[in-house]
């Protein structure tokens, strides 16, 4: 397998307060990644097997989503996620506080690198939908009377179209646009954006507070208790 | 609004959300609370909340916990 070089000193991460509780398995895992020498490598070494399997068993789960991808491309995906797995891992070892097993706070990392991986090498050489057009607002308001919901008001939607236009700024307008109205995965749009999920999901979250608030105090939406 | 309501897709809902970052530093909280059968949605309602807003995060719980699921039976 790949040696990894990690660029935090086994030194400075400390077994997080209150680890006296944590179960056999996770202080081990915490104790071989902040030794020294071949101790600290063999841990990382386990790491490393840990998080490709964790990559390789969500990317099966996943299959039906990117049937396109297999064999020495999803191993490369996996092997990616699974480096940069450990790689996080390693860095955010201090923030460990045993709340969990080690292993479940660990996979999460793998599965939030290969999810990241798999929707952009799946989405790659397309572009970002930037059209709020007739057609986009037209097939939303087709698909919301199928489902027979409180968007079958025309009157809403045209209300919600009118507040991204006036309301939104121009980056907020362009994540809406992509990933509310057209359902572009917020991990494209973060790596087109050069940005991360969490700063888009940002944006889009406020984006959605200034529209839902338009739209109460329009009469088009009931104020809703928090 | 309800969780497949096409409108809480567009606007999300207005609870108190954690947030990606948030929510994914208490994602193994969440699963690990939600195998034992505690009411998760009550202890972490932030992140609750988030994975209705979130697609990409709920993707990710769901793959978390089939995996926390596999290690509870295998050990």
């Amino acid at each position: 397998m790949t040696r990894l070089t990690v660029a935090v000193e086994p030194e400075r991460v400390q077994i997080p307060s209150g680890s006296a509780q944590l179960d056999p398995e996770s202080r081990a895992w915490i104790e071989g990644l902040r030794a020294r020498g071949a101790e600290h490598a063999r841990a990382l070494e386990r790491l490393h097997d840990l998080l490709l399997r964790a990559a390789y068993s969500e990317a099966q789960r996943r299959r039906h989503l990117y049937p396109e991808i297999d064999g020495a491309e999803l191993d490369d995906l996996c092997r990616q996620a699974a480096d940069d797995a450990v790689v996080a891992v390693t860095r955010k070892l201090d923030g460990y506080r045993g709340a969990s097993r080690f292993t479940t706070w660990a996979y999460g990392f793998a599965i939030f690198e290969v999810s990241t991986k798999l929707r952009r090498h799946a989405w790659r050489g397309r572009s970002i939908p930037t059209a709020d057009d007739d057609a986009t607002w037209d097939r939303l308001a087709s698909g919301a009377l199928a489902a027979q919901t409180r968007i079958e008001s025309t009157e809403l939607l045209r209300a919600l179209r009118r507040a991204v236009t006036e309301e939104l700024t121009p980056r907020q307008r362009e994540v809406f646009i992509a990933v509310a109205l057209n359902d572009v995965q917020i991990d494209v749009v973060a790596g087109q954006l050069q940005s991360t999920r969490g700063a888009v999901y940002k944006v889009l979250h406020d984006a959605r507070r200034k529209l839902r608030l338009r739209l109460e105090r329009e009469g088009h939406l009931e104020r809703e208790e928090v | 609004m309800s969780e497949r309501d096409p409108l809480t897709r567009l606007l999300g809902t207005p609870g108190d959300d954690a947030g990606c970052e948030g929510a994914l530093a208490l994602l193994a909280k969440y699963v690990e609370g939600e195998l034992a059968g505690r009411n998760v949605r009550e202890l972490l309602p932030a992140v609750a909340e988030h994975l209705r807003n979130c697609p990409a995060c709920a993707e990710d719980y769901e793959g978390l916990i089939a995996l926390a699921r596999e290690q509870r039976a295998g050990s």
